[in-house]
């Protein structure tokens, strides 16, 4: 196997047009069939998720939707697995603190 | 939530109209091997898959809009998963096999009739339901990761083995640039194989074990010499990236405050006990983990099927010659009968196929499958955990990620309350209780109750295998109330 400089290159990849999702109120490149979790890697980000106990960030950690530490807030319905989701034209993605019922406490 | 019954997402009618002869259940490797043979042999089938596309873990691949050429690049025997892909299609065409994607089963139950039902979620939020009969059902549910914790491993950029890999397949994209591939068994090399080719820079597998386990077999090792050449694939791809393995030895401490950056790697003993004074530093920007895989079989189990203890400590459905489990109407085939990889796994979905259809099998189909099946048990024995990992956890490391209990906790609950195994542990300290039903933390917190120390090891219970809207659960108990009320 030949070394490539992305992985893009190596399956000489012609994706159709990016579009964009909203990350905590910033536009986030995406192309069509990316999960809402490879969409945010392939810009950087690694976290979007707070504990609920300790209050750590977290990210994908099995990226095939066993682990559910890759949960985040996806247009206003928390605890959604960004691993399997597609990050589709306009979605809406929010780091979410804790379990992201902030709204149900007493 | 809506609770109806839904119409499965890629056909017309409903699932529940429908009685197939076969339901498979995973369109991975086995499952697609099985339902396409079964197809040939005359069977109706219905493939049942969580997933947006057929290939499961192993030929995960790209989404259509992506656009990838190559998809092939990434992949070892591509063209097998393609010619099964072809098949499907053809079955599909005739009304022979129906796929339903998106669907998670989560219970399987036999019916007042004899037959099996299949109870699963749909559509995106896994709020709408569906129920597939069928008169035989095959397990083909592959595996999930086995993981050990140390400290540092909770924090971005530490992702598992499989899902670097898995996300590379099926989305392009990488964790990092600088990624360190660690842990141990054969999935690390493909999977660093796969990273440096696809533009990462790898500075160290760091894998636990001799390899030296191989050597003590060569019998086995000649009889599969396919198995020969995807290794030493894997390994020139490697060396050809000047990638350094560093065998013998684990990742004991990922550092950062945010995101990795940098690991800790010693030396072990030949118990997995870390050497002191043998640490080195490596700095990284990601750090992909894990410890071969454990069978995904809880389908089954809950409904009593019997388990063996593979020769790397885990636990795996019991099947005879024809694959089938100890539960009547239930075969098996791939890594829910022990991790062994695809090839194997498709000889063993064809076989199956040919044992459901109640047909005679080939020889030499036999002959491949005891030979794969010998290979994947030397593999297992070679890469199983040693009992000293865990000198390598801190009191505060946190054990299970979902509830954040630390190791001390957990010691405390066995030294100190007496907890003798990991489900008292999980009633004690809520380790297991989480999101992920225990299978991130479930064969740490066994090893920490002294279950490595077992010659049985025990399938974790899932009364459910996947969280269900409760919604769902209500909606089936109508359903059953009012089959009762027609009766």
């Amino acid at each position: 196997m030949r070394r490539s400089r992305t992985p893009a290159e190596l399956v000489r990849a012609e994706p159709a047009p990016a579009h964009t999702i909203d990350f905590d109120g910033r536009p986030v490149p995406a192309l069509p069939g990316q999960t809402i979790a490879a969409a945010l890697w392939a810009d950087g980000v690694l976290a979007w998720r707070t504990t609920r106990v300790g209050g750590k960030p977290r990210g994908a950690f099995c990226g095939i939707g066993a682990c559910f530490d890759c949960l985040a807030t996806v247009d206003g319905r928390p605890n959604q697995r960004t691993c399997l989701l597609p990050a589709e034209p306009g979605t809406t993605v929010t780091t979410q603190e804790g379990h992201g019922r902030a709204d149900l406490d007493v | 939530m809506p609770t109806s019954t839904s119409e499965p997402a890629n056909g017309s009618g409903s699932a529940a109209d429908a009685r197939y002869d076969l339901a498979v259940i995973g369109a991975g490797p086995a499952g697609l091997a099985a339902a396409v043979t079964a197809a040939d042999l005359g069977l109706r089938c219905a493939l049942v898959d969580a997933g947006r596309s057929t290939g499961g873990q192993y030929y995960r691949h790209p989404a259509p809009g992506l656009g990838a050429n190559r998809p092939d690049r990434l992949h070892h025997g591509w063209s097998v998963y393609t010619g099964l892909a072809d098949r499907l299609a053809v079955h599909r065409e005739t009304g022979r096999v129906r796929l339903l994607s998106g669907h998670q089963v989560w219970a399987l139950e036999r019916a007042g009739d004899g037959d099996w039902r299949l109870h699963a979620t749909t559509g995106p939020d896994a709020d709408d339901r569906a129920t597939v009969r069928a008169a035989a059902v095959l397990l083909a549910t592959g595996a999930y990761e086995r993981q050990l914790p140390f400290p540092g491993w909770t924090l971005p950029g530490v992702v598992t083995a499989g899902g670097a890999q898995a996300m590379l397949k099926a989305g392009l994209v990488l964790p990092g640039r600088r990624i360190v591939v660690a842990g141990s068994g054969p999935l690390l090399l493909a999977a660093a194989s796969s990273l440096v080719t696809a533009g990462a820079e790898v500075p160290a597998v760091v894998e636990a074990t001799a390899y030296l386990g191989y050597a003590r077999r060569p019998g086995v090792l000649a009889a599969v010499p396919a198995k020969l050449v995807e290794g030493a694939g894997h390994g020139s791809a490697l060396l050809r990236h000047g990638v350094r393995l560093r065998p013998r030895s684990a990742v004991v401490e990922a550092h950062g405050t945010d995101r990795v950056t940098a690991v800790t790697v010693a030396r072990l003993d030949a118990d997995w006990r870390p050497v002191p004074g043998s640490e080195r530093r490596i700095e990284c920007d990601a750090l992909a983990v894990g410890h071969g895989l454990i069978p995904q079989i809880e389908l089954a189990t809950e409904l009593g099927a019997a388990t063996r203890t593979t020769p790397d400590g885990t636990a795996a459905l019991r099947v005879d010659a024809r694959l089938r489990t100890t539960v009547p109407g239930l075969w098996a085939a791939g890594e829910t009968c022990g991790v062994g990889g695809a090839d194997l796994a498709i000889a063993e979905g064809e076989l199956a196929a040919h044992a459901v259809a109640d047909r005679p099998v080939r020889t030499a189909l036999l002959r491949r499958r005891s030979r794969l099946r010998a290979f994947a048990e030397l593999m297992a024995a070679a890469h199983r955990p040693g009992p000293g990992w865990t000198d390598w956890l801190r009191e505060d490391t946190d054990v299970c990620r979902c509830e954040e209990v630390p190791a001390g906790r957990i010691r405390e609950a066995v030294d100190e309350l007496g907890a003798g195994d990991a489900r008292t542990v999980k009633l004690l300290t809520r380790a297991g209780m989480g999101w992920c039903q225990g299978r991130m933390c479930g064969a740490a917190v066994a090893c920490l109750a002294g279950g490595a120390d077992r010659a049985e090891v025990r399938a974790d219970s899932r009364p459910l295998s996947c969280p269900v809207p409760l919604g769902q659960l209500a909606a089936e108990q109508d359903g059953r109330n009012e089959q009762d009320g027609e009766d």
